[in-house]
């Protein structure tokens, strides 16, 4: 908008720029003073309880601390323990992993699956199968349901099943059986697994501009798998971010359910996790420091996957 | 430009476009035998508590109640009566937690969501990718250093332990954010300009403004705090929850079966309740819940 830029008649004489950058810095703050305010509370309890914890975490994990005695360093010495001498701990990992691999991609792809065919019905029917849908994962405690479906007597719904239409002769101890605790945790856990991210997608679908699709038919788009890849899939990215954050990170803690239907310790490692071994070690052995070894790692593991992940789906549609 | 005839005769036929009723069909029939497999658990815990005893020992095991009856109820209300601490002080506790923890989070969250969505200051773009990459790794990570924290702050075995760290539960924040964020300019400048405080605005113009993501916290807060069981953090007998006397009685075996399966019930009812209220506003909140690149 000037007319003529002005300069200094003698350059450098005043320093405009070196003084004024903490200065500006504080004048900033002071003008969004009131921002600062409304935020204060709740930052201070996401940082008490949440980052500085995760900092704190990792700094413990090079000690030796027991609660009573002050913190010893003893170096990567837990990270060595932990990988070359702990075998639970390796069969924790194997578990979680093999536990995540399959609940959070099957779970992810349940969540989007049953909200794309949902968006398909009437209101009325779409909000109903919603709630059938959603109700396992905000029921709670409900999941010890399943415990009667699998109970190792005939009296359990599965056995009694079973035994009735003559597959088998003798109940099956499901729940102490190493064989096959890890896919019924799988089972439940997916049962419950329609959460948040299945909302996100819920509500994905009903902004999705229907001229988009009505554009893309005149473009030659023939049936609905064509029109789900390339417009509701791209027009949705978001919320697949966003739902995969979810699903990544729950499948990654499961320790609930196995505690609740395999028990804790579960037969031989079974259903161990590293969540499971985690809480081992914390609260019951009380090695803090070795406890925040295993938590580091699984930080490192739910923060890089999801990564990751976020990596992989920007991709879409593209 | 070369539009093929067929595809405008499909225009006039059809009322979807590219759908055809065998796929319909069978897509339907997938969703349902899923929404069983969804249902029928819930119908079973449903049914379970009004069931006699007589029918919950059954075999073969039947789902729905055949004689129905309310007796698990007041057997409930006799045992728990009868018990060292009163069933209504198990309650009192769990809506405590619940009632306290749910509102607190809904005020904190949304306070900060207001500054954090509509304002840049400096480390406000910081702060909220803090919130976001801890929504990528579970409180288990920093469940350790936090039963330090508590000890240090002499909130063991004081309901605080349980209400304060929920209050900052970081995708709250990242909803609530995410949804503030369609809130008009306009609408805020209008209020500067009639001289109403940051306070102000938040108080009485974004605050109405979001009561769809009020109850999409609330339904995603409730139940953590209603089903909570107190955790490692309590362990006076006085101030234990609900969750925790169902685990008590259902220990209880085959005798307890009938009121386990009441207590279940009165566990599950509410947070469905609020959801199916709630839902249509809950969805409209979800549709701002994207990551953006």
């Amino acid at each position: 908008m000037q007319a003529e830029t002005t300069r200094q008649a003698v350059p450098g004489l005043i320093r405009v720029k070196k003084k004024s950058r903490l200065a500006d810095l504080f004048r900033e703050v002071k003008r969004n003073r009131h921002y600062y305010i409304l935020i204060s509370p709740y930052m201070l309890i996401f940082f008490t309880f949440t980052v500085i914890p995760v900092v704190v975490s990792m700094g413990l994990s090079f000690f030796y601390f027991n609660m009573l005695e002050f913190p010893r360093f003893v170096g990567w010495q837990n990270y060595t323990r932990l990988f070359l001498d702990d075998d639970v701990f390796l069969i924790a990992l194997k578990n979680t992993f093999i536990f995540a691999m399959i609940t959070g991609p099957v779970s992810y792809v349940a969540c989007f699956l049953f909200a794309w065919i949902i968006n398909e019905l009437s209101p009325r029917i779409r909000a109903f199968m919603t709630l059938v849908f959603y109700a396992p994962s905000i029921s709670g405690n409900v999941f010890f349901i399943w415990l009667i479906v699998f109970s190792g007597d005939s009296y359990g719904y599965l056995n009694g099943f079973l035994m009735r239409y003559g597959f088998i002769l003798e109940p099956i101890q499901w729940l102490t059986d190493e064989k096959y605790i890890l896919t019924i945790v799988i089972i439940v856990q997916l049962w419950l697994s329609l959460g948040t991210s299945f909302l996100a997608f819920i509500a994905g679908f009903q902004t999705i501009d229907r001229t988009l699709i009505e554009a893309g038919a005149v473009d030659g788009i023939k049936n609905r798998w064509q029109e789900l890849w390339f417009i509701t899939l791209p027009s949705m990215r978001p919320q697949l971010l966003f739902g995969a954050v979810m699903q990544i990170t729950a499948s990654f803690a499961v320790a609930d359910i196995s505690i609740a239907l395999a028990g804790f310790p579960s037969v031989n490692y079974a259903a161990h996790t590293v969540v499971t071994h985690l809480m081992d070690y914390g609260t019951i052995r009380f090695e803090m420091g070795y406890a925040s070894a295993i938590a580091t790692v699984l930080f490192l593991i739910m923060i890089g996957t999801n990564l990751m992940t976020q990596k992989l789906l920007r991709k879409v549609g593209e | 430009m070369t539009l093929p005839a067929k595809m405008l005769v499909g225009f006039r036929v059809r009322r979807r476009l590219n759908r055809s009723l065998t796929v319909n069909f069978l897509l339907f029939a997938f969703l349902g035998v899923f929404g069983c497999f969804s249902a029928i658990p819930l119908i079973y815990a449903v049914n379970n508590a009004f069931k006699p005893l007589d029918e919950l020992f059954i075999f073969p095991p039947r789902i729905l109640v055949r004689n129905p009856t309310l007796d698990n109820f007041y057997d409930l209300v006799v045992l728990m009566s009868n018990s060292w601490v009163p069933l209504s002080r198990y309650i009192v506790n769990t809506l405590l937690i619940t009632v306290v923890g749910t509102v607190g989070h809904i005020l904190l969250a949304s306070a900060a969501a207001y500054p954090l969505a509509k304002y840049r200051f400096p480390g406000s773009r910081t702060l909220f990718s803090i919130v976001v990459l801890s929504l990528m790794f579970s409180g288990h990570v920093t469940a350790i250093p936090n039963y330090m924290v508590m000890s240090w702050l002499g909130w063991i075995n004081t309901h605080l332990s349980i209400i304060v760290p929920s209050l900052a539960f970081p995708l709250g924040l990242f909803l609530m954010k995410q949804f503030m964020e369609q809130i008009p300019d306009a609408l805020l400048e209008a209020a500067k300009i009639d001289g109403a405080s940051e306070y102000r605005i938040y108080w009485s113009v974004v605050m109405p403004n979001v009561k769809p993501a009020w109850l999409t916290l609330m339904i995603l807060q409730f139940p953590m705090l209603w089903g909570s069981d107190g955790g490692n953090f309590i362990y006076s007998e006085n101030l234990k929850t609900l969750h925790y006397a169902l685990g008590q009685i259902s220990q209880g075996g085959i005798a307890r079966a009938g009121v386990g399966a009441a207590v279940a019930l009165i566990l599950m009812i509410v947070p469905i309740t609020l959801f199916i209220i709630s839902q249509s506003n809950v969805i409209q909140t979800m549709t701002t819940s994207g990551m953006k690149d």
